[in-house]
C-alpha cells in the first residue's frame, strides 16, 4: 500500500519537475510584466504605480487592482510606429529564417550523407562558433561589411566593383548578422533528421523511376519536415525579438522590435508601456509556435 | 530435406541450346577498396525464370543483385539484360524493380500512395493508377489497409505491401533480396508459396537472395550457390541436392555423409575407393577418376538403411553400431558408429509405426545402400 503511494508521487514529481521550471522562469516573470504593462508610468522608483506591496493587506490590494488599465494597449494601436515595428520584425524575421534554411540545408544534407568518421568533426565545426562570444561575432561583421571593410576591399582588390558596397547600417547587414548567428540552431534540428534518414528509402524511390533529384524531393525533403519545423521555431522565435544585431549592423531604417522596445525601457523610462510591447510581442510568437506545434503534432503521427 | 525444390511444369530453358538468356552477368567482379565482393562471376538467367542465389552471409549474393539493380557498378564485367547492355544505365532507366530485405516502405505515405509511387513516377494518368492500385492491393490481400502508413502495419503486412509496390510497374524482372528474411517460420512457408503464385501468374523472371537453403529449394527453378563472390555451382533442386558437383556444395545443402579416400580400382562405371577406418566402397560415376587418386563418396542419409541384420543384394553393407537415435515424427535419424571409428549418419521415415523395427543404442547393425546412392567427387 505504502509503496503504491510512493510510485504514485514519484512520478508526480517527475511530471512536476517541467511545471515548477516554467512556473519560476516563465509564468511568474509573465504576471510581473503583465502587471506592470497595465499600471501607469511614474517619475519615481519603480517608476509606474500602482507598486503592491505585502503591507497593503487585502483591501488595499483591491484597491490598486481597480487601478490597472489597459490604457498602454490602447496607446500601442494609437501609434503607427509599434505596428510598423512589429510587422517589420516578422518579415525580417521571416525573410532571414528562410535565408537560413536555405544556406543551412545543404549544410546539414552534406554532414548526414558524409561518411562516419568525419561527422563527429563536422559537428564539432559547426558548434564551434559558440566558444566566443556572441557580441564579439557581431562586432567582426562590423568590420568584415564597413565601406572600408574586408569584404569591399576583397572585391575592389579583384576588380568585380571599384566603388565600395554600402552594407553596413542597412537591412542587408542584419539578415546576414541574423542567418550567421543562428546557422547552427537551423543546420543541428536538420541534421538530427537527416541523419537518422534509412538511405536505402532513396534507393527504392530510385528504383521505382525518381531521378536522384526527384527523390529528393518526394523522400528525402518530406521526411525532413520535423526537423525544418524545428529549426525554423528556433531561428525566427528569437529573430523577431532580437535587438544586438539590428543595434549595432541595422541602421536608421532597420526597424524592429527589440530597439523599440528598449528605447521606451532606456530612453523614455516608460515601464509600463516597454511591457505592453513585450507582452504583445510573446502573443505574436505564440501564434507560430502553436502552429508549428500542430504541424508537428500531425506529421508524428 | 523435406522439399525437393517445385517440379510443377516442365520448364528448363537453360538446357535449350537455342534459348537466348534474359539477364547475362558476364564475368563481373565488384571490389570494394581491396576486398573482392563478386569474382569474375558469370551466370545466364532465362525468362520467366524463378532464380535463387543462396550463399552463407557477406558471400556477395545482396552485392550482386545490386548490379543487377544499378546500385552499384561493376569493377569489370558486363551485365546484359533482355539484349542491352546495362553499364552506365542508372537504376531509375532499368527495367527492373526490387524488394529490399528492409521493404524501404516510404514512412510518409499511405499503403496506397506507396504501391502507386512508382506508376506515378512513369506519367501513369490517374484513373489507370487507381486501377493497378486496386489490383495489387487485392493481389496481395490488403484492401482494408489502403489508408494505413507503414507503422500501422504488421511485419507481414509490410512485406506483401513492399511486394505490391515492386510489382505494380510490371517490371520485366523482380529482384528480392531476402525477401522473407524477416518473417517467421510459419508465415515464411506460406509465404514461399504465394510468390511463386504471383511470378507464375504474371510471368515475370524473379532473382531472389537467400542464405535459407530449404526456402532456395522450395521455390526456385534454379539455384546458383555462391560462395566467397563466386558461383560455385548452378543447377535445379533435385541437381543440387542429389548430385553436388563440389564438397561444398555438397556440405552446404542438407545432411550428408562424406567418405574420404584413395580410389583403388575403376571397371567401366564403378569406383572402387577405401576410404578413412579401412571402409571399401563401391560407387558409380559418370566421370571416373582415375586409380590411385585422392576421391570422396558422399551420401544423403536417407539413401542409407539401418538393419539388424546384414542386408542382401546391397553393394555397400558396412558394419557398426547405433550411437544415437533421433526421433522426428516423421522420420527417424540414426547416427551409426562404424567398426573403423566413423559416424555414419541414416534417417528412414516412419512410413509404418515405429516399434516396428525395434534398434535401439549400442546395437550392432548394418548401414547399407546402393552403388548409385551418391556421388564421387574427386579432390
Ligand atoms: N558498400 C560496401 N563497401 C564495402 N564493403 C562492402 C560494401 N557492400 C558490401 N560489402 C562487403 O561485401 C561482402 C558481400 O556483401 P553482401 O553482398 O552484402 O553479402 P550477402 O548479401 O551475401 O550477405 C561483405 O563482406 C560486405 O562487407
Ligand atoms: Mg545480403
Amino acid at each position: 500500500m505504502m509503496g503504491a503511494i510512493g510510485t504514485f508521487f514519484r512520478k508526480r514529481i517527475v511530471i512536476m519537475v517541467p511545471y515548477a521550471w516554467l512556473t519560476v522562469f516563465f509564468l511568474i516573470p509573465f504576471f510581473i510584466v503583465l502587471r506592470i504593462s497595465l499600471s501607469t508610468s511614474e517619475i519615481a522608483m519603480p517608476p509606474y504605480s500602482p507598486v503592491f506591496s505585502m503591507a497593503d493587506g487585502w483591501a488595499g490590494w483591491m484597491e490598486k487592482f481597480n487601478l490597472l488599465s489597459f490604457d498602454n494597449f490602447v496607446w500601442l494601436t494609437g501609434d503607427p510606429l509599434y505596428f510598423e515595428a512589429y510587422f517589420s520584425s516578422v518579415k525580417i524575421a521571416l525573410i532571414s529564417t528562410l535565408l537560413t534554411l536555405l544556406v543551412a540545408y545543404p549544410i546539414a544534407y552534406g554532414m548526414a550523407k558524409a561518411p562516419g568518421t568525419v561527422r563527429p568533426t563536422l559537428l564539432m565545426l559547426v558548434i564551434l562558433p559558440f566558444w566566443t562570444s556572441f557580441l564579439i561575432r557581431v562586432y567582426a561583421w562590423i568590420a568584415i561589411l564597413k565601406p572600408e571593410g574586408l569584404l569591399n576591399e576583397l572585391l575592389m582588390g579583384i576588380g568585380v566593383i571599384h566603388e565600395p558596397l554600402i552594407i553596413l547600417n542597412t537591412t542587408y547587414a542584419v539578415y546576414i548578422g541574423i542567418v550567421y548567428s543562428y546557422l547552427p540552431f537551423m543546420v543541428l534540428p536538420l541534421y538530427s533528421a537527416l541523419e537518422k534518414m534509412d538511405g536505402t528509402l532513396i534507393e527504392a524511390a530510385e528504383d521505382l523511376g525518381c531521378t536522384p533529384v526527384g527523390a529528393f524531393w518526394k523522400v528525402t525533403f518530406p521526411l525532413s519536415i520535423p526537423g525544418v519545423i524545428a529549426g525554423c521555431m528556433l531561428v525566427f522565435i528569437p529573430a523577431v525579438g532580437e535587438f544586438v544585431i539590428p543595434d549595432l549592423l541595422g541602421g536608421s531604417e532597420t526597424l524592429m522590435i527589440g530597439r523599440t522596445l528598449w528605447n521606451e525601457f532606456n530612453a523614455n523610462h516608460d515601464w509600463p508601456v516597454a511591457s505592453a510591447v513585450a507582452i504583445v510581442l510573446l502573443a505574436i510568437l505564440i501564434i507560430p509556435i502553436v502552429f508549428f506545434q500542430h504541424l508537428q503534432a500531425k506529421s508524428a503521427e | 530435406m523435406k522439399s525437393l525444390g517445385s517440379i510443377r511444369r516442365s520448364f528448363a530453358p537453360w538446357s535449350d541450346p537455342n534459348s537466348i538468356p534474359y539477364i547475362s552477368i558476364r564475368n563481373v567482379t565488384k571490389k570494394f577498396g581491396d576486398f573482392v565482393a563478386v569474382d569474375n562471376l558469370s551466370l545466364d538467367i532465362y525468362n520467366r525464370e524463378f532464380f535463387a542465389l543462396l550463399g552463407a552471409s557477406g558471400c556477395g549474393k545482396s552485392t550482386l543483385l545490386r548490379m543487377l539493380a544499378g546500385f552499384e557498378q561493376p569493377t569489370s564485367g558486363e551485365i546484359v539484360l533482355d539484349g542491352q547492355n546495362m553499364a552506365g544505365t542508372p537504376p531509375y532507366r532499368r527495367p527492373v524493380n526490387m524488394m529490399f530485405q528492409s521493404y524501404a516502405l516510404f514512412p510518409h505515405m499511405t499503403v496506397e500512395k506507396n504501391i502507386a509511387f512508382g506508376l506515378k513516377q512513369d506519367g501513369m494518368p490517374a484513373n489507370e493508377i487507381a486501377e493497378r492500385v486496386k489490383q495489387m492491393l487485392k493481389l496481395v490481400k490488403l484492401e482494408k489497409f489502403a489508408a494505413r502508413k507503414p507503422n500501422q502495419l504488421s511485419g507481414g503486412q509490410r512485406q506483401r505491401v513492399a511486394l505490391a509496390r515492386a510489382v505494380a510497374k510490371r517490371p520485366k524482372v523482380l529482384l528480392l533480396d531476402e525477401p522473407l528474411g524477416a518473417l517467421d517460420k510459419k508465415l515464411r512457408e506460406e509465404t514461399q508459396f504465394e510468390l511463386m503464385d504471383l511470378q507464375q501468374e504474371l510471368g515475370l523472371t524473379f532473382v531472389i537472395v537467400t542464405h535459407d537453403q530449404e526456402e532456395a529449394m522450395t521455390m526456385a527453378d534454379r539455384i546458383a550457390v555462391m560462395n566467397a563472390g563466386k558461383v560455385i555451382q548452378v543447377a535445379t533442386p533435385p541437381e543440387i541436392y542429389e548430385a553436388p558437383n563440389s564438397r561444398f556444395v555438397a556440405d552446404f545443402i542438407g545432411d550428408v555423409n562424406i567418405f574420404d579416400g584413395k580410389v583403388t580400382a575403376v571397371t567401366g562405371e564403378f569406383v572402387d575407393i577405401e576410404a578413412e577406418g579401412g571402409v571399401k566402397l563401391r560407387m558409380v560415376s559418370s566421370e571416373p577418376p582415375a586409380v590411385g587418386q585422392n576421391a570422396a563418396a558422399v551420401i544423403r542419409p536417407e539413401k542409407i538403411r539401418v538393419t539388424g541384420e546384414k542386408p542382401a543384394g546391397r553393394a555397400n553393407a558396412l558394419e557398426g553400431e547405433i550411437w544415437d537415435i533421433g526421433y522426428l515424427g516423421d522420420m527417424t535419424v540414426f547416427r551409426v558408429k562404424l567398426d573403423g571409428g566413423k559416424i555414419v549418419k541414416a534417417s528412414s521415415l516412419n512410413a509404418v509405426r515405429a516399434a516396428e523395427d525395434p534398434l535401439t543404442y549400442d546395437q550392432k547393425v548394418w548401414v547399407s545402400f546402393d552403388e548409385n546412392a551418391g556421388v564421387v567427387l574427386k579432390d
